[in-house]
């Protein structure tokens, strides 16, 4: 076990990135709200200013106007139903819902940005902050009704994503190929930039973690991390088809995890299991030792959901913060101080896509090689 | 919370569609490509091994090559060593047979010289005394008419006798 001693310093490590996580939410949060309330007011003064200037439509203009960076942000950040292209024009995505009475697929084009209700065969739905709501018979939205139908549209993630994917597939299909063609010859073009990465992660990731058992992991590994380089990079993207935060939604890293949890424990020997229920420890220890241990097997995989979701997330909102400097002050002289920041934010971005696709393969292994180490 | 809320939707397609990327990326991607750098790799170490290999080969044989050489130049030196022994044994002995044989050559040509001298001294000696008789004789016969002299002669005779 001479990983230990690094899991344990990670483990600390994740201990305390996590926490001020958690500090940092509950702060934003808060912040959030405060900023909520008090832009509500100064919303209404000056709706009321405008309105008595100008009447009823300057103060429809105004507030259009009035720019409020957390939204946007948040917008941003979160899944949609459209797939936003420039300024008006989005493109319409499937919307595929379960309901009780059974799957309604439509596009959702039909609610115009949410400003429209659409009645579909069982049920009436509007967009409300860009979740599907069924609507009652009253016109307004039947939260119980809504609870019980699932949305499963091909929101602007799920796209993302699969143009990753594609990405991917044609990628490596293609090196693929170029390997069949090319038996026993030197790497060229797009095989001797993909080959250095393949043979980084087989010798420098599964090698010293997973030990003489690695060929079998290797393809998970290599997925695994092309799957969140590539979509790391795709996030970076600022226009179609990039621009969804895919990587830094907690979703996509759930799954993520899941799978690797799901990997280590059924790869898991008898002495990792004997580790967990029968550890060298006195009896009397084992009621705490036990539950430590079963919910170590669960914070693995959530650290490594948290950190990838966060480290993405935050490099967005940094990026989106900085753009929102400019209507902020409303002046275009801020604009290259922010573009220099972006750009520095961008590269840095750019280096924490690869470092999050390595450390998440890097740990995956070496769960996976605590999981199936011998022991002596 | 609505950011930290997962949503069953996207739930629902990131588990489709990750778990359908990872069978496909698996049949028709990793699968080729880990095994042709897998095999690339194994081709490469082979052939470095080929090479180390072709290295000793090569030094051994420049070895080997060098080892005959020296045996060459050795034999060599040996056969002229010998060459020249045999030539300087067939020289001397070649030497002293003309030795031998010259002065066998010298000796019977001395003994003949000899022989010859001896002969012709032999013969010198007979004429010599057959001379000296003959001049005697003459002399004896132009002196023994005076009777004076013959006493005179006989005189100096018997002087030469007493003197011996």
């Amino acid at each position: 076990m001479d990983c230990n001693q690094v899991f344990v310093s990670k483990v600390k490590r994740l201990i305390v990135v996590f926490t001020l996580l958690v500090a940092f939410l509950s702060v934003k949060i808060d912040a959030f709200a405060q900023v909520d309330s008090a832009v509500v007011p100064v919303d209404s003064v000056v709706a009321e200013s405008a309105e008595a200037v100008s009447g009823e439509h300057g103060s429809v203009k105004k507030e259009e106007e009035k720019f409020e960076p957390t939204k946007v942000i948040m917008e941003h950040i979160a899944d949609s139903h459209m797939w936003h292209l420039w300024g008006h024009t989005s493109l319409p995505l499937p919307v595929i819902l379960y309901t009780p009475s059974g799957i309604e697929v439509f596009s959702s084009e039909n609610f115009h940005h949410g400003e429209h209700d659409y009645t579909g065969s069982f049920h009436t739905y509007r967009l409300d902050e860009d979740h599907v709501k069924v609507i009652g018979t009253d016109g307004k939205v039947d939260e119980t009704a809504s609870a019980s139908i699932l949305d499963f549209s091909i929101t602007k993630n799920v796209a993302s994503m699969f143009v990753a994917i594609a990405v991917i597939l044609i990628l490596f299909i293609s090196v693929a190929n170029t390997y069949k063609k090319r038996i026993g010859k030197a790497p060229k073009g797009l095989q001797s930039f993909m080959e250095p990465i393949i043979v980084f992660v087989r010798d420098d990731i599964a090698k010293p973690n997973i030990g003489h058992n690695y060929a079998k992991f290797m393809p998970y590994l290599l997925t695994v991390f092309f799957f969140i380089l590539i979509n790391n990079l795709f996030g970076l993207i600022p226009i179609f088809p990039g621009g969804a935060n895919v990587t830094g939604n907690i979703t996509l890293t759930f799954v993520m995890a899941v799978g690797t949890l799901i990997i280590v424990n059924i790869n898991g020997n008898k002495y990792y299991w004997k580790h967990i229920f029968k550890p060298d420890v006195p009896l009397w220890l084992y009621p705490i030792m036990i539950p430590v241990e079963l919910i170590g097997i669960i914070s693995k995989p959530f650290a490594l959901m948290v950190r990838l979701f966060a480290n993405i997330t935050a490099g967005h909102i940094i990026v989106l913060s900085l753009i929102s400097l400019i209507f902020i002050f409303e002046t275009l002289a801020i604009a290259p101080v922010s573009v220099a920041f972006v750009l520095f934010m961008d590269v840095l971005e750019l280096l924490v896509a690869f470092l999050q696709a390595f450390i998440f393969t890097l740990l995956t292994a070496l769960f996976i090689g605590m999981a199936v180490e011998e022991h002596h | 919370m609505e950011l930290v809320t997962p949503s069953i939707g996207l739930v629902f397609w990131t588990t489709i569609s990750f778990i359908c990327l990872l069978i496909l990326l698996r049949k028709f991607a990793w699968k080729p490509i880990l095994g042709a750098i897998h095999e690339r790799e194994q081709s490469i170490d082979e052939a470095l091994n080929k090479a180390e290999l072709a290295k000793q080969e090569m030094a051994r044989l420049t070895a080997q090559n060098q080892d005959l050489m020296q045996q060459a130049r050795a034999e060599r030196d040996e056969i002229l060593k010998e060459a020249k022994t045999l030539k300087d044994g067939i020289l001397n002995e070649a030497k002293k047979q003309a030795q031998v044989e010259g002065s066998k050559l010298i000796e019977k040509a001395k003994i003949e010289i000899e022989n010859q001298k001896k002969a012709a001294l032999a013969e010198v000696k007979d004429q010599v005394s057959s001379l000296s008789l003959e001049i005697a004789e003459r002399v004896l016969r132009t002196q023994l008419n005076d009777k004076t002299k013959q006493e005179a002669l006989v005189a100096n005779l018997l002087k030469d006798v007493e003197l011996n």
